[in-house]
């Protein structure tokens, strides 16, 4: 402790007083920092694979912790204070991450952008106050912007993130909300911050001002995600994503900490990369999606009327489907947000079960938007006890698809729907599907013929290949998996 | 613009560059797991959090302060744990017990 006693003496020399300009670090914290950057990236990248998964989530919560250990020793601290945060904060994290059902991770994730959000957006606001509370400090331009980027980026990031999070956990309706001229609010709103903003960088803080910028924010970030539909969230939350890690970004710039900016990136990155997969998935531009117009574009009750329901529908008994199953050599499972909502998972793994104890080849084909986040299905599946190596990406079960004897699709419609191919006119049309139309027999389970979240009719429905298994998907399982069992 | 924001610059779009290149390579299996992990890494935030708590001078500083530090702890504690949870779930060969 002596040693480290005359380190702070020392800086206390060299250094400005931290609260002067901007915030200097002595350079062994700044290399904390970037061993904790450097962590973090270790952490990222052994999540390539899930043999290497955990020990990378591990690696990077050492980074975190060497993080905020260093940040101790920045300067004279009010330790009771730092110590009440961090105690409210752990109970509370430690408690949602038991709590939390694996179908609900849409809601958590999103709820953890949102507090990302607001993180951000308190530090900022902390930091305006010390040059408003101080006229006699002055503050510089770029750190006047780095402030102002930084509330606002972490409010929109906070009320969005709330607003998608309630959607998904349906505290608010999942439809999306529209009304005329909703771009030009924005636009307008979006034109108020940056003037605000402007004004106060170039005559100083001012309350009133600031306190209508964060109002205006927080709109904002209502505004943008209110357009969203149900099936649209992937997105959106992807999206929330990367703005909760720009938002860190930015408070690194406020209190100029390198840890702060190269951290925040990478997850700025993160969402950045997931939301492009997912838009490329749902056959939509970024764009689309910044200016608030995703959903938007489908939700008109049109296209369902468009495509005409033709050709007969060929309904199937849970003892044929068992029999069609328990007699193929190459069963694959396509399984949607249905199964979730059903809880079906476990049902679905019992059966898998059932037909490889009988030699039948049981492969699992997940589309990246099925369910409300990306890779939503697998984690589930993986709770029910799939193996994941079972679990098959788009790309890599439509090559097998024609080898497959029987597709059972459990609570999916739009991801696997031919019109997306064939039909120019449809508004699903592009989007990359499972094409389950080329296995030999498609067993369709669906609570009725009503079409998907796009609202668009399914040709498959009327293939002849195609099965339809009618009811909830956790009974019509229990009944599959009873009738398998009966098979000799 | 000041040298200091060139240099912060410089390193945020280097950093996301790195981003890139790592976050590519996670397979869509893990997608939700990155999300919930990356929400953790976000809680970063708490470094600006604690020198807002603990060094403000205000109450409103201190306020925010403890406010914006739960929050991101929230974030660090919460994303780990559940990134865990999820993560232990992940089993390769079939009929390995569960934890």
């Amino acid at each position: 402790m002596m040693s480290l006693a005359h380190i702070f003496i020392f800086v206390a020399d060299v250094q400005p007083p931290p609260h002067a300009e901007g915030r200097g670090a002595l350079p062994f914290i700044e290399l904390a920092y970037l061993l904790a950057a450097v962590l973090f990236i270790y952490g990222l990248k052994w999540l390539a694979s899930p043999t290497t998964a955990r020990r990378g989530n591990f690696t990077s919560s050492l980074g975190m912790l060497i993080a905020v250990l260093a940040t101790l020793f920045l300067q004279k601290f009010d330790y009771r204070l730092i110590l009440l945060g961090i105690v409210i904060g752990a109970g509370v994290g430690a408690w949602m991450a038991r709590a939390v059902k694996m179908t609900s991770m849409p809601q958590m994730v999103g709820l953890l952008n949102g507090f990302g959000g607001g993180a951000s957006l308190l530090v900022a606001a902390a930091e305006w106050y010390r040059y408003y509370h101080a006229p006699d400090l002055t503050i510089r331009v770029d750190t006047a912007i780095s402030v102002y980027a930084s509330t606002l980026i972490g409010a929109v990031t906070l009320s969005g993130s709330i607003v998608a999070a309630g959607k998904l956990q349906e505290f608010i309706s999942g439809r999306p909300i529209l009304f005329k001229g909703q771009h030009i609010v924005n636009a307008i709103i979006a034109l108020g911050i940056l003037g605000g903003s402007v004004y106060m960088i170039a005559t100083g803080p001012d309350l009133n001002v600031f306190i209508a910028l964060n109002v205006l924010a927080l709109l904002l970030g209502i505004l943008i995600t209110i357009p969203i539909g149900g099936a649209d969230m992937p997105v959106i939350v992807c999206l929330l994503n990367s703005y909760s890690g720009i938002a860190a970004s930015a408070t690194g710039f406020v209190i100029g900490n390198h840890g702060l900016i190269i951290t925040g990136a990478l997850v700025g990155a993160s969402g950045i990369i997931l939301t492009q997969i997912m838009c490329k998935a749902m056959n939509r531009s970024l764009a689309n999606v910044l200016f608030g117009g995703v959903g938007a574009t489908v939700a008109g009750p049109a296209g369902a009327a468009a495509g005409a329901k033709t050709g007969t529908v060929r309904e199937i008994t849970a003892e044929d489907s068992a029999a069609l199953m328990a007699y193929a050599q190459v069963v694959v499972v396509v399984p949607g947000y249905g199964m979730a909502v059903a809880q079906a998972q476990h049902q679905v793994r019992e059966l898998a079960d059932l037909l490889e104890k009988r030699g039948v080849d049981v492969k699992f084909g997940i589309h990246p938007v099925a369910g409300r986040m990306p890779g939503h299905m697998n984690v589930l599946l993986a709770e029910a006890n799939v193996a994941y190596d079972k679990l098959s990406d788009m790309d890599a079960i439509n090559p097998q698809l024609e080898r497959t004897d029987v597709v059972l699709v459990v609570g999916a419609n739009d991801v696997v729907n031919p019109a997306a191919r064939t039909n120019a006119s449809s508004p699903l049309y592009g989007m990359p599907i499972i094409e389950v139309d080329k296995a030999k027999n498609v067993i369709f389970m669906k609570r009725s013929l009503n079409p998907g979240f796009a609202g668009v009719d399914n040709e498959l429905f009327y293939n002849e290949k195609t099965h339809m298994l009618f009811g909830d998907a956790k009974a019509s399982l229990t009944k599959v998996v009873a009738e398998v069992k009966q098979v000799g | 613009m000041s040298e200091t924001l060139v240099i912060l610059i410089v390193i945020f779009v280097l950093a996301m560059f790195v981003g890139f290149e790592v976050i590519t390579k996670v397979p869509s299996l893990l997608h939700t797991p990155l999300m919930s992990g990356s929400n953790a890494i976000s809680g970063i935030t708490i470094i600006g959090a604690m020198i807002v708590a603990g060094a403000g001078e205000t109450l409103v500083q201190q306020i925010f302060g403890v406010a914006a530090l739960a929050l991101a702890m929230i974030n660090i504690v919460g994303g780990y744990m559940v990134t865990d949870r999820m993560l232990q779930m992940f089993k390769g060969k079939k009929g390995e017990p569960k934890k």
